[in-house]
């Protein structure tokens, strides 16, 4: 498909600017990642995974099981809603209807409003009118807002992949609706649902800004919904802003890169499956 | 007993559907329910046109205009270091890269988008802040010029992080939208004998301007939105200045800095703050589901 025709000094210049952008783009990932991996690495010890927080060791343990925490709850209350209602979006509305737009465009302001609004109005809405506190509920109820707009988008392109005429099959055959969706169209669409709900997984794991005012700061392990606890990111930008804990901000930065890479791979790799069905 | 079943679900799904509304109304309501008062107490123009920030004086002054600038000039600066790269790079990603790399290199972009603010904070404390302070003493030392000394913490290297955060963002939308145009612009070009650089430059980019464009605005949003990585490098003096190599602090900053001890009308006025930053949002969002529909037609 490349040109055969000869490069003027302007296509020279185009080509030069495209590859040089490509390869700052490329070069700065690279960069950061060795530059993390390299700092890091070295400091990933056996104390940084202790049981208990103390301010010696500034362990990281704490914070990982209550992120763990909390994904799980996020999780439990985003899915079946984001499921939900992408099912009613692609299977139940009628096309045209005013309804639909309106959701959609909800759940696209959802999506491009700020973290740290999400954590402002949890902190109002979760922490204080209902009266939770600061806790992983609260935290986790906020967050849930926050990645249910991912999930209805990502199954909602799942479940539009599905043909017509499994659908049409199941109806001859004598299915009812519920039991053609959870039968026939949730199952083949099941790739691209789990593709999304990894990829929410990641921001979770990434958010500190709403989840400082509400899932609070306490760097021991929650014992329950109501209790608070740290997260790892927010664990990650204490250690960095306090300035004491260089080394073990980029141990600490090093588990958070790891956990990203891991989910950005397993959502492809999900994903992946799903074309080739 | 059958259709029983079939209409619970049929609720279900619809009281599934509309969570999404009702999350963005209790936002909108909760928002401007706890920040309009302040702000009318303050008072609107005092709020968004007072030029100092004072909250914890005797008599305390409440202005948000030089979080309000500050917001501006380091998406500003993000816009201008980070869109021209990164519409060139979605150029290489659809027009240029080699068919054997495209899947590490779009890996990479994903990746790029994964990483949590947070690490991309650290990286800009440990990395560009010390980099942004040994140049300008050297250039300073050399010059004389007073004015280009600065501690590292800047609006030129929030300016620069966010450049790289709003990367994947802008590469995202734009090789999509450079995808979406028709071969035929591209193949049109190259038989009246364009080169391939010209082919894509003028003739397939000028058709994915709306596509790109939405790209830029969505850039935006997540710029003015962004919170931790800024805090982390921006300096976050709340104060008027044309300077890109002294700090300064945005509307993103200004909640989280001083919501952990603010009271009274101080947190109101915090909130307050997010409720600017969200009708910013909210305006962003308008223009890019504008544009994208314009594109999409």
């Amino acid at each position: 498909m490349r040109s055969k025709g000869k490069r003027g000094p302007l296509s020279w210049v185009l080509f030069i600017l495209t590859m040089g952008a490509a390869l700052i783009t490329f070069g700065i990932l690279i960069f950061l990642i060795a530059y993390i991996l390299i700092n890091g690495l070295p400091h990933i010890t056996p104390s940084l995974f202790a049981w208990e927080y103390t301010s010696e060791n500034a362990s990281l343990m704490p914070a990982l099981i209550n992120t763990l925490f909390l994904v799980v709850v996020s999780l439990v209350v985003a899915v079946p809603i984001g499921i939900g209602s992408a099912i009613y979006l692609v299977e139940y509305a009628k096309r045209g209807n005013k309804l639909v737009s309106v959701i959609r465009m909800t759940a696209e302001t959802l999506s491009g409003i700020p973290s740290i609004v999400y954590g402002l109005f949890g902190m109002l809405f979760f922490v204080r009118t209902m009266n939770m506190g600061r806790s992983i509920l609260a935290g986790a109820l906020t967050l849930a807002i926050m990645i249910l707009p991912l999930i209805m988008r990502t199954t909602e392109e799942a479940l539009k992949a599905v043909p017509d005429s499994f659908r049409e099959g199941s109806f001859g055959l004598g299915a009812g609706r519920v039991r053609t969706i959870f039968r026939i169209i949730l199952p083949s669409a099941m790739p691209g649902i789990l593709a999304g709900i990894i990829l929410a997984i990641g921001r979770i794991v990434g958010e500190t800004a709403a989840l400082m005012y509400t899932a609070g700061t306490v760097t021991k392990v929650a014992g329950g919904l109501f209790d608070s606890g740290r997260t790892l990111a927010y664990h990650m930008y204490n250690l960095a802003s306090e300035g004491f804990y260089t080394d073990q901000a980029f141990a600490t930065a090093v588990v958070l890169l790891v956990i990203v890479m891991i989910i950005n791979w397993l959502s492809g790799r999900v994903a992946k499956k799903l074309t080739k069905a | 007993m059958k259709k029983f079943k079939e209409n619970i679900a049929h609720v279900l799904f619809f009281v599934a559907a509309i969570v999404s509304i009702c999350a963005v109304l209790l936002i909108c309501v909760f928002l401007f329910m706890s920040g309009v008062p302040a702000m009318q107490e303050i008072g609107f123009l005092n709020f968004l046109g007072g030029t100092k920030w004072a909250p914890t004086n005797t008599v305390p002054s409440f202005g948000i205009f030089p979080m309000i600038i500050g917001s501006i000039y380091i998406t500003a600066g993000a816009i201008i270091l980070g869109v021209p790269i990164g519409i060139f790079t979605a150029v290489f990603m659809a027009r240029f890269c080699p068919k054997k790399i495209y899947k590490p290199l779009k890996a990479a972009v994903d990746l790029l988008a994964g990483i949590p603010s947070v690490v991309y904070g650290f990286f800009g404390l440990m990395v560009l802040v010390p980099f942004i302070r040994q140049t300008t003493t050297a250039i300073g030392n050399a010059t004389g010029w007073e004015w280009i000394y600065s501690n590292g913490s800047s609006i030129l290297t929030a300016s620069m992080l966010l450049a790289i955060m709003i990367l994947p963002t802008i590469i995202g939308v734009s090789e999509s939208a450079i995808r979406a145009v028709p071969d035929s612009y591209y193949e049109g070009a190259l038989a009246l004998g364009a080169t391939h650089e010209r082919s894509v430059f003028f003739t397939v980019l000028p058709a994915a301007k709306s596509g790109i464009t939405a790209g830029v605005i969505l850039g935006v949003g997540r710029a003015i939105g962004e919170t931790m990585a800024v805090i982390m490098i921006a300096g976050n003096q709340p104060r008027l200045t044309g300077n890109i190599f002294k700090g300064i602090r945005t509307l993103t900053a200004n909640i989280v800095v001083e919501m952990g001890y603010a009271e009274g009308l101080h947190r109101e006025a915090l909130i307050a703050t997010g409720v600017v930053l969200f009708v910013f949002i909210l305006i962003i969002n308008l223009l890019f589901s504008l544009l994208k529909r314009r594109s999409e037609a």
